[in-house]
């Protein structure tokens, strides 16, 4: 206990030295806020973003329970905890967003060799290399494993052909992690292989893909005689379908936590829009229809924010609950979007121009790219057949 | 607080679990059924509950009970649930020996608390007049005559009314119908002059009653709590019923679950099992994500009373609106997944739908229960 206190002692001091002003809360709204996402290529509005992700890193608090061998901050659960309790008390900005963090390192972790871990994890940790995750391809939605992607092996390195498509921000990653099919004659999942590769590797290239909601996180990349080193091989040849699936949890994990009124699609309030635009008499909503599918449609967000409270609090067991978060999570967030822009009406469905205010005309946008979440990393249909056949057990 | 089960709790369900498998099965609920029972529960079955001590769970120690909160009384009859097991556990052991152990004078918890716990006496609360439940809506009168009230009108729904020793009945003391201040809770024996108990019969076969109160005198000393604010003292024990209800509700949804899906794994059609087909696959999982999503609330609303939460109202709003939308889902599937079976009288499931509508009307159904959360968030 004594330790742990010192800890927090360190860590308040640490922040208050090390966390610049415009990276806190009380920031000054007219420095521009930068969404940090690292990498070769990144640019910054604000200098105090770099500051901020180049101290984090060096610390290894971007990552804290990784060994610090591995560029990490070396932190135990309850350290981690002070940390997120002390960064949580000055309003600390995440200093880092990457799918390095989220997707990749963990799988590095389990099935890197020591030299993958000591050579790719640093980077990610300190925001180095900007990762994008290869996986879908023209031919292979859902049915993942048929992927065409090859990868020949020519002696003293792999031979990549092939197209890969939805890889979210391909055009600005440093890396991608790609499954690619190393064994053509073994059964579907038996001939897939989990490759590391150097976007500017030459014959790599990428085309964006602009969505219904006018923006383009996604691309198409495509892969012309590249040649790839067998050290970025990750685990063995023609095992790359488990740490593809590993791979999956550590994202649905991810895209679910949207249901919550997070991450993507619009983060505004559904009641305080519908008071506004709908109207407001005696503190209510005024009319009865959109109050009681609002009222629904809010206890069920009450609920769904209690079983995520619970499954942590039972130890976050088991890939099944994954598969239920993210389709609960994504369904309900694509529900929140419609009766968001129920409630606008008009200004809900505004696409441009100066007629319009800004958060609604993003509110649209935000409305379209929901569309994805429930069939980018798994559909819900997938993730349905997970829980019957997984969790209920039904047969096949 | 962490949303997972005490020892102690487990120990309970457990304990509970084993007595509803082997001694209350649905066939014995299906015999009350079948015979005609004068009370619909048996009083030996109800014996041995007593016995087990949970009559006694939420009476504090010093009148012999064991004061293991509203967390131990909803393991239990979540597991009653599972087999429908009728006894006077919610009327007597939630109700009542919350009302009395939380609202009533030494006087009182000295008069029943004991009788409750030992299994001697059980009660009731009426608080319904018509077929919506609405308790500001009160217009039962109880009139000051000299030193006594006089209590007239009818009670609608009262849960084992037709078998309590005791009533504890809501009645408007002043005010107009509609309004939280001017009702006031009074205990009346049931044998009082002046009583008309008239037993229902509804579809779940439980024991309900309707009561006609024609001058039925009490005295100051059976006021529940304190006179005129009888409005905020039943509303916390409605809402504690909410939320022991929604548990036993949980426990119905989980058992004709778990039936569906054992049939879905042996029944076979077009030469194969249908729990193959994809159609009944989703429709499967959902109802599996719907129920976690209720195990969650209710568990956060049965923490939420034993902790005194001040967010305790919508809490209890939350897990009785989505306890009711999943088990009325689970049961309507449950049947359709059947088949022909499913609606056939000797099959279980039957059992379930008809408890799965009653239980949705107590103390407020989803719709009304939406409607108060919405008016508790500021919707």
């Amino acid at each position: 206990m004594q330790n742990l206190e010192k800890f927090r002692k360190e860590v308040k001091e640490w922040l208050d030295k090390n966390c610049p002003p415009s990276m806190r809360s009380g920031a000054d709204p007219s420095i521009p806020v930068d969404e940090v996402w690292g990498g070769r290529k990144a640019e910054y509005k604000n200098p105090e973003s770099k500051i901020w992700l180049d101290r984090m890193g060096a610390k290894g608090w971007t990552m804290p329970t990784v060994p610090k061998e591995y560029g990490g901050g070396g932190l135990n659960a309850e350290q981690v905890t002070i940390l997120n309790q002390e960064m949580f008390a000055i309003g600390a900005k995440q200093p880092l967003l990457s799918f390095g963090i989220w997707m990749l390192a963990p799988v590095l972790l389990e099935y890197g060799t020591e030299e993958q871990k000591k050579e790719h994890l640093p980077k990610i940790i300190k925001g180095e290399i900007r990762w994008c995750q290869g996986y879908s391809e023209p031919g292979s939605g859902s049915d993942l494993a048929s992927l065409a992607t090859k990868a020949e092996d020519i002696g003293n390195h792999f031979l990549v052909n092939g197209q890969k498509v939805w890889t979210s921000y391909a055009d600005k990653a440093d890396w991608i992690f790609a499954l690619v099919r190393t064994g053509p004659k073994e059964p579907k999942h038996d001939g897939i292989s989990f490759l590391l590769i150097d976007m500017e590797t030459a014959g790599v290239s990428t085309k964006p893909i602009t969505l219904i909601s006018g923006k383009s996180p996604f691309c198409e990349t495509f892969f012309d005689d590249v040649k790839v080193p067998k050290e970025n091989l990750i685990g063995q040849l023609n095992a790359g379908w488990a740490i593809a699936k590993a791979l999956l949890q550590h994202e649905r994990a991810f895209i679910s936590s949207f249901g919550l009124g997070s991450g993507m699609g619009s983060g505004r309030d559904l009641v305080s829009i519908a008071k506004k635009h709908v109207g407001e008499e005696d503190g209510k909503i005024s009319n009865g229809f959109y109050r009681s599918q609002i009222a629904s449609h809010k206890i069920k967000e009450h609920a769904f924010g209690l079983t995520f409270k619970r499954a942590k609090d039972e130890g976050g067991k088991a890939s099944a609950t994954a598969s239920m978060f993210k389709l609960y999570g994504t369904e309900h967030n694509k529900k929140r979007h419609e009766l968001m822009i129920a409630a606008t009406g008009i200004n809900g469905v505004a696409w441009d121009g100066d007629e319009f205010d800004k958060e609604d005309k993003n509110l649209t946008r935000a409305w379209l790219r929901t569309k994805g979440n429930s069939i980018e990393g798994g559909t819900s249909e997938v993730q349905l057949n997970v829980i019957s056949k997984r969790v209920l057990g039904l047969p096949s | 607080m962490k949303l997972v089960l005490t020892e102690e709790q487990e120990f309970l369900r457990d304990t509970a679990k084993d007595f509803a498998q082997e001694r209350t099965p649905v066939t014995h609920f299906r015999a009350l059924r079948d015979n005609k029972d004068k009370n619909l529960w048996d009083r030996d079955i109800w014996q041995e509950m007593v016995n087990l001590g949970w009559s006694g769970i939420l009476v504090p120690e010093e009148f012999g009970g064991s004061n293991f909160g509203v967390a131990g009384i909803s393991v239990i009859l979540q597991e009653c649930g599972k087999t429908l097991t009728p006894s006077p556990l919610f009327s007597t052991g939630v109700l009542g020996a919350y009302a009395i152990s939380n609202f009533g004078t030494q006087e009182q918890k000295e008069k029943y608390l004991p009788k409750i716990v030992s299994g001697e006496i059980t009660t009731a609360l009426a608080v319904d007049e018509s077929s919506h439940h609405d308790p500001l809506k009160t217009s039962f009168e109880a009139k000051k005559n000299n030193e006594e009230y006089l209590l007239n009108g009818k009670k609608t729904f009262v849960i084992d009314g037709a078998s309590a020793d005791i009533l504890i009945v809501l009645a408007r003391t002043s005010g107009n119908t509609g309004e939280l201040a001017g009702l006031t809770l009074f205990i009346v024996d049931a044998n009082a002059d002046g009583l008309n108990i008239i037993k229902l019969d509804m579809a779940d076969s439980r024991n309900y009653a309707n009561i006609e109160f024609n001058d039925v005198k009490c005295f100051n000393q059976e006021i529940l709590g304190t006179i005129e604010t009888g409005g905020e003292t039943v509303e916390r024990i409605l809402d504690i019923g909410r939320i022991a209800m929604s548990a036993e509700m949980l426990g119905n949804a989980e058992s004709a679950f778990e039936t569906t899906i054992e049939y879905l794994k042996q029944r076979k059609q077009f030469g194969v099992l249908i729990g193959t087909f994809q159609a009944l696959q989703h429709r499967a999982a959902e109802m599996f994500c719907e129920i976690e999503l209720t195990k969650s609330a209710v568990m956060a609303a049965v923490q939420g009373a034993d902790e005194n939460s001040n967010e305790l109202q919508r809490l209890s709003s939350l897990a009785k609106t989505i306890a009711g939308e999943t088990l009325h889902l689970v049961s309507n599937e449950a049947i359709q997944m059947h088949g022909g079976i499913g609606v056939t009288d000797e099959y279980d499931l039957g059992f379930f739908i008809k408890r799965s509508r009653v239980a949705e009307q107590i103390f407020g159904s989803s719709t009304y229960h939406t409607e108060r959360y919405a008016n508790l968030s500021g919707f």
